[in-house]
């Protein structure tokens, strides 16, 4: 959230989303699932469209694909699942994010990352925190407040 | 416990304590005479007292013993308990709290209050050393019925120095309530190589020489009686007491002359066998009624039993996926093992979760102080009446009811209820009634606030939601629609904003509290008879029993204390999905959602349709699924904010095989059927017109 964060660097487990490459903070990472059956959610739209049992908690399932309008091929053998925390408005809060590969954790220099330019680029801007740099390929680091804050205050007269 | 704070344990204590001591001056309010009453409100305060001395709270103590001092005139019987003592004890009350809040409070407020305390009691302020405790024998005269003195026998417990209890504090007490001959029982002193130095093998005969009421003997022994023997009999007045042993001095009653007193020493010189007054042994059998309030409860933190219930929801679905293994094996032995865990594990279940209901009673009892100021503050005097004090809710929901409850009650009474003119006017009684109940209906529970005011004027309504643009003008709404405008933010109706409502907040916080734990509301008004204000409330409980049925390729959980009956959906019903199904349910009509159509489910439905009959309050809808599987517990878990927007559901669970399944909110689907039997009777008025 803080502009500090962005020039920090960070420690970030990286994944796959299409022919995108995403690094997730991976302090917050809690485990990674291979595919587990998701329940539909009827009604609730494509990116949490779902729900799956994490260990006994029913976790909401959310496909990042879906803000950074990407094709959404079924699971394959690659899939996985990545549950972390997400902090929503200063709680705290658990999610499984669908990610079609996932490669390492990895440390991204500050001096690589660099804001998200404000025009040109095919994302929502307010979706990317900026973008890292990780032998020659550029890494996205998605703004994961911004994305499920804007889900969760769909639905404002709830909390 | 030992990671508690015990300052917050004192705060949680003399929570309770202050609620005790407000029930019984309210109460009082209402039966003066009732001696009872006043003795409960007079130990309230004397446990704050002493146990705020010994957390710290020294602020607490001195005030409170003030407090004491002066309503131990009434507990005297030298003042009466009239209406302006009352409110001057509320006050005091009030202070109490503020000062265990924050000990740094405001003294000279804690003085007025005291002085005012004071005046309300004798009708002029006395000087406060008049009072001090060991005057209390000159006092004590005016009191026909108290015998001249008491004797008082009792032994501590062995392990009672251990624990902290000092013995010599304890006779130090009882001198405090007048001039004391102390005998130490040196019985069952063990030879000199069998003691045990750190137990107490001493018993006490005291002799007390006051005119002091047994409750003040007894509150000496207050945190210390439980364990202890302890008789206490009236000494009487001509009684030729054997006397005592030369070791002892007899005082001459001489209030206040600590000197004289404080020679005795009990553990020194001990006479043991010159009494043989007739003294009962064995625990006191006194009938104190403080004795009753000591129930066996045990203070357990919140995140605890949470902490609990998960784990039993936890055990549940591992209980259900060993049921479901054991109907796969059919070995019987299995069989048996599984169906002994399942008894257990539903006995389990529900005692746990009554370990979290608590009856709404707890929740009324705060509202009669509310409804005490109000009324006194507006000048409308209110009969204020509850019912269904012991109607079970959830803690976590009755914690978040107090202050949707706060905000219909003033209402009412600011609003609802008109001045006692007014209400001559109409030909009412000048007394407005106030009443606030809790039922249990089917899977919710109800809870009412009633008024025989004025009623809800829809004109005024309608014109202010106009004005801030909630309506636009001349827009056709039902009547309960548009009565529950008030519950918009920034609606107010009230004319005159004054000190307790009228500010357009409060009722919009109702709504979204109520919103929140998934319940409605209803408002129901007559002009000119009253209002009332139904808060509908799903029984939400950790664990519940569902009928888990399926649609399409998902499993739904239905909370199968909301089902009515299942059928099957009658051939050539009318489905032609715009909105007009109906089902004939021995000749009446029962709207139905077809599951399929609103959730939709790929694949193509099943031959036979079955319909479930859910039912909330009056209203039936139908559900029509694809299949029903069968009983199931269901452990609800909230759904994440994420899907906070989704109604239809009220949670989800897991099943036997691990996978999740979403529980249907019942009372959505139900307002969801009503709203197209609504279309549909104006469908058939418009045709018929």
């Amino acid at each position: 959230m803080s502009d500090g964060q962005e020039t920090k660097g960070m420690h970030a487990l990286t994944i796959r989303l299409q022919d995108e490459m995403f690094a997730l903070e991976a302090t917050n990472v809690r485990e990674i699932l291979d595919p587990v059956p998701i329940t539909r959610v009827p009604n609730a739209g494509d990116f949490v469209g779902g729900l799956i049992n994490v260990r006994g908690s029913v976790v909401p399932l959310a496909d990042l694909r879906v803000s950074f309008g990407m094709d959404r091929p079924p699971p394959d053998g690659d899939t996985r699942i990545v549950v972390m925390e997400i902090d929503l408005d200063g709680e705290p809060m658990v999610a499984g994010i669908l990610a079609d590969k996932v490669y390492d954790v990895t440390d991204i220099t500050a001096a690589s990352i660099e804001e998200a330019p404000r025009v040109g680029m095919r994302w929502p801007a307010e979706f990317v925190r900026g973008i890292g740099r990780r032998d020659d390929q550029f890494v996205i680091i998605p703004n994961m407040q911004q994305i499920f804050g804007a889900r969760a205050n769909l639905a404002p007269e709830t909390h | 416990m030992s990671d508690l704070d015990p300052a917050e344990v004192f705060r949680q204590e003399a929570g309770d304590l202050i609620e005790t001591l407000e029930e019984a001056l309210l109460d009082l309010e209402k039966r003066p005479d009732d001696r009872e009453l006043v003795g409960l409100a007079f130990r309230a305060l004397h446990t704050l007292k002493g146990s705020g001395a010994m957390f710290g709270f020294v602020a607490v103590s001195e005030f409170i013993h003030e407090f004491e001092t002066a309503f131990d005139r009434v507990r005297k019987g030298e003042a009466a308990a009239d209406r302006r003592l009352i409110a001057a004890a509320l006050d005091a009350r009030d202070h109490v709290a503020r000062l265990i809040d924050d000990p740094d409070v405001d003294p000279a407020r804690g003085a007025a209050i005291l002085a005012a305390l004071k005046v309300a009691v004798n009708g002029e302020a006395p000087a406060v050393e008049a009072s001090r405790p060991g005057a209390a024998a000159g006092v004590g005269g005016a009191v026909s019925s108290a015998p001249s003195g008491w004797h008082v026998r009792f032994r501590l417990p062995a392990d009672a120095l251990t624990l902290g209890t000092n013995p010599l504090l304890l006779l130090d007490e009882l001198r405090e309530l007048g001039p004391c001959e102390v005998v130490a029982d040196i019985d069952d002193v063990p030879p000199l190589d069998r003691i045990e130095p750190q137990y107490c093998h001493l018993a006490w005969d005291v002799t007390l020489k006051a005119e002091v009421p047994q409750e003040a003997v007894d509150d000496v022994f207050l945190f210390v009686r439980d364990d202890m023997e302890l008789t206490i009999e009236p000494l009487a007045v001509d009684a030729k007491r054997p006397g005592p042993s030369e070791g002892l001095q007899t005082h001459p009653a001489a209030p206040g002359k600590r000197s004289d007193v404080a020679q005795d020493s009990p553990l020194g010189e001990a006479s043991p066998a010159s009494l043989d007054l007739p003294i009962a042994e064995g625990p006191a059998a006194r009938s104190s009624p403080a004795k009753v309030e000591r129930n066996a409860t045990l203070r357990v933190p919140a995140e605890r039993l949470d902490e609990l219930m998960d784990r039993v929801g936890e055990l549940v679905i591992a209980q259900a996926r060993l049921s479901q293994l054991a109907d796969a094996i059919h070995d019987p032995s299995l069989v048996n093992v599984a169906e002994e865990i399942e008894r257990l594990t539903a006995s389990l279940r529900d005692t746990t979760m009554g370990t979290r209901m608590v009856p709404i009673g707890s929740l009324f009892g705060r509202f009669r102080r509310l409804v005490h100021d109000l009324s006194e503050e507006l000048g409308k005097p209110i009969n204020f009446v509850t019912a269904g004090e012991d109607t079970e809710l959830d803690k976590t929901v009755i914690e978040q009811l107090a202050d949707p409850l706060v905000h219909l009650i003033r209402n009412s009474v600011d609003h609802g209820l008109e001045s006692p003119e007014r209400r001559a006017e109409a030909d009412k009684t000048a007394t407005g009634t106030l009443r606030l109940s809790a039922s249990h209906r089917g899977a919710e529970v109800a809870i009412t606030v009633s008024d025989d005011g004025a009623g809800l004027n829809g004109e005024r309504i309608r014109r202010r939601a106009e004005e801030a643009g909630l309506l636009s003008p001349g827009q056709s709404i039902s009547d309960g629609e548009l009565h529950r405008m008030i519950f918009q933010p920034g609606f107010s109706t009230a004319a005159q904003v004054t000190s307790l409502s009228g500010r357009g907040v409060g009722m919009d916080v109702v709504k979204r509290t109520i919103d929140g734990l998934r319940g409605s509301i209803d408002v129901d008004t007559w002009p000119g008879k009253g209002t009332t204000v139904t808060l509908h409330l799903p029984l939400t409980l950790a664990i519940i029993d569902g009928l888990l049925v399926r649609v399409g390729a998902d499993r739904y959980t239905i909370p199968l204390a909301a089902v009515e009956e299942c059928l099957e959906l009658p051939d050539g019903t009318d489905t032609d999905g715009r909105g007009r199904s109906f089902l004939n349910l021995r000749g009446d009509l029962v709207p139905f959602l077809k599951l399929r159509t609103l959730f939709d489910a790929e694949g193509e439905p099943d031959p036979f349709q079955k319909v479930v009959v859910v039912a909330s309050d009056t209203t039936r809808v139908g559900l029509v699924v694809d299949e029903i599987i069968g009983n199931n517990q269901t452990v609800i878990k909230q759904l994440s904010r994420l899907h906070s927007g989704v109604k239809t559901f009220s949670g989800a669970t897991i099943l036997g095989d691990g996978t999740v399944a979403l529980i249907l909110d019942v009372m959505n689907l139900v307002t969801f059927g009503q709203r197209i039997e609504e279309r549909r009777r104006a469908e058939t008025l418009g045709r018929a017109a």
